[in-house]
């Protein structure tokens, strides 16, 4: 397979044609090795690739290149994240060959939680460039092998290039469109925002397959097991851009007391499933949030294991 | 216009704290038309000072002076007879008059009474919005006159974040998000095909980031 633009694993299992099953995990608020070794080991073999978070939500925490060599060295295949908040374009330029060198080959190019939900509300901002120039930019570097400036990279980063999408945020007509263009800019997948609304999120799909935008994209669909009545309200009513329906917690309330996990991993797991025969759905990425333990359990439910090897 | 909000007056009092003749200099400028430095404002200030001061048993003695704008030479001129008798000068003007005073008299003292904010105008009476980032290379043609450098807190080319919502920013629902407006216009307008084109990685050198700025036109100077 000559043809491959990164040969990362995820990019392989994808172009196989088989529904790819990512994870992720935060890397902690410390040099903390032996607990990142811990949450790593708990979905190797279980995914085809971890995102490794970089500062979520604007919250000082190992760097996400650091933790994604780390993970490499545990034999499981980083999903290494970059958010625009902390970087300017040399910073950046210079983290993706660093990244490259060290063995990464899948890459999120995000904009970034702004810096006053974090911990350092008081820090400047950079955003010297967006998340679809950072998309382009990444996609320069692989394809012409050339830097922002088109100085020619001596040995370009191979990297499959990832990208986000919010169904659900809005003005919703619009999502769509800010979609088309990061797959213009160079996107190679697609991680979606946690779902709830099947029903948004059936009619988003829909309009994606209109367009033929699952064609020139792995679009996997993101899923969190709600793991609590509390968790989410909170998310229906503080997290920006989520959309939790009033159906999804009064189902939670309704598993009672004590047994709304359970009730929210069922939920989890109804999803991956209607996701594995949904057009145009090429994979689910699981964010399981301090969940990584059970992932494996929920993995096995939904149909997703064994993971598939490709050479 | 230059938007500016008055510093604490404890702030400004422990700035003097040392001084026991000042004088407070007032522009008819921008800070005029926001309310927060013209004669009015300084006429209250210099009323606030005295009475704190006496109060602490310290009396100070300021007088008051409202020039024409601060940013030119020509009007700083206008207290070069009176700025030695003090022991310090306090300007309510923006950022730009304490240190347009302070090059003109290297020899006096001058402190800011205003923290200088953004380049906007008044939505209402008593409230003024943030319109302009004095980027140095306009881009609002591409959005229908509206400014995501300024007005979007990511500065984002291509919006809206996954964090609009309802029309408002995620940093805070007292923030409208630029790029719901932006959109939402096109789309009334039916031109959301503009939206469709990448834009290239700006370059901040016309911006803050490529150092100090300067504007020079020939034709004007002598």
């Amino acid at each position: 397979m000559n043809d491959l633009k990164s040969g990362s694993n995820l990019e392989k299992v994808l172009k196989a044609g088989h529904f790819a099953f990512t994870g992720e995990c935060g890397p902690p608020k410390g040099a903390n090795v032996v607990h990142l070794k811990e949450k790593i080991a708990h979905l190797k073999g279980v995914v085809d690739a971890v995102n490794v978070t970089d500062n979520q939500t604007a919250v000082v925490r190992m760097s996400s290149w650091a933790a994604s060599t780390i993970m490499l060295h545990e034999g499981v295949e980083p999903n290494f994240q970059m958010v625009c908040r902390d970087r300017n374009r040399l910073a950046m330029m210079s983290d993706i060959l660093g990244v490259y060198a060290m063995g990464v080959r899948n890459m999120l190019c995000l904009s970034g939680d702004h810096q006053r939900f974090g911990n350092h509300p008081e820090a400047k901002n950079v955003y010297d460039i967006d998340s679809i120039q950072l998309i382009a930019l990444v996609k320069k570097m692989r394809d012409e092998g050339k830097f922002l400036n088109d100085e020619v990279i001596d040995v370009p980063p191979r990297i499959f290039i990832g990208a986000a999408a919010n169904p659900f945020a809005e003005p919703f007509e619009f999502r769509v469109h800010r979609l088309a263009l990061k797959i213009a800019a160079g996107a190679d997948f697609i991680q979606t925002q946690c779902i709830y609304n099947m029903d948004r999120f059936r009619a988003f799909m829909k309009r994606v397959v209109d367009l033929g935008l699952h064609e020139k994209c792995y679009i996997l669909a993101g899923v969190t097991p709600m793991k609590s009545v509390g968790m989410a309200q909170y998310m229906a009513k503080q997290v920006p851009g989520m959309d939790v329906p009033d159906s999804v917690i009064a189902r939670l309330k309704g598993a009672g007391k004590g047994k709304a996990a359970e009730e929210g991993i069922k939920f989890a797991i109804e999803q991956i499933h209607e996701f594995k025969e949904m057009e145009g759905v090429a994979g689910v990425h699981f964010m399981a949030i301090e969940w990584e333990h059970r992932v494996a359990e929920i993995a096995k439910q939904a149909g997703v294991l064994p993971r598939p090897k490709v050479d | 216009m230059i938007v500016a909000d008055r510093k604490p007056l404890e702030e400004i009092l422990e700035m003097i704290k040392d001084a026991n003749k000042i004088l407070l200099v007032g522009c008819k400028g921008c800070v005029t038309v926001c309310n927060v430095g013209g004669t009015k404002e300084v006429g209250i200030l210099a009323s606030s000072l005295k009475i704190a001061r006496k109060k602490e048993g310290r009396p100070l003695e300021v007088d008051e002076k409202t020039l024409e704008r601060q940013c030119d030479p020509e009007y700083v001129e206008q207290i070069r007879k009176s700025v030695d008798q003090y022991d310090a000068v306090i300007s309510m003007a923006c950022g730009v008059g304490p240190q347009f005073l302070s090059e003109a008299y290297p020899q006096q003292r001058f402190l800011p009474a205003v923290n200088t904010t953004f380049f906007g105008g008044a939505v209402q009476h008593g409230v003024w919005s943030e319109r302009c980032a004095g980027c140095g290379t306009c881009v609002i043609h591409f959005f229908d006159g509206m400014c995501p450098i300024a007005r979007c807190s990511k500065s984002l080319l291509h919006g809206p974040c996954g964090g609009s919502s309802g029309g408002k920013c995620e940093i805070s629902k007292e923030v409208d998000c630029v790029w719901d407006m932006i959109v939402r216009k096109k789309m009334e307008q039916g031109r959301l095909a503009d939206l469709a084109t990448l834009k290239p990685a700006k370059d901040w050198r016309t911006a803050r980031d490529g150092g100090p700025r300067k504007s020079v036109r020939e034709e004007l100077v002598q």
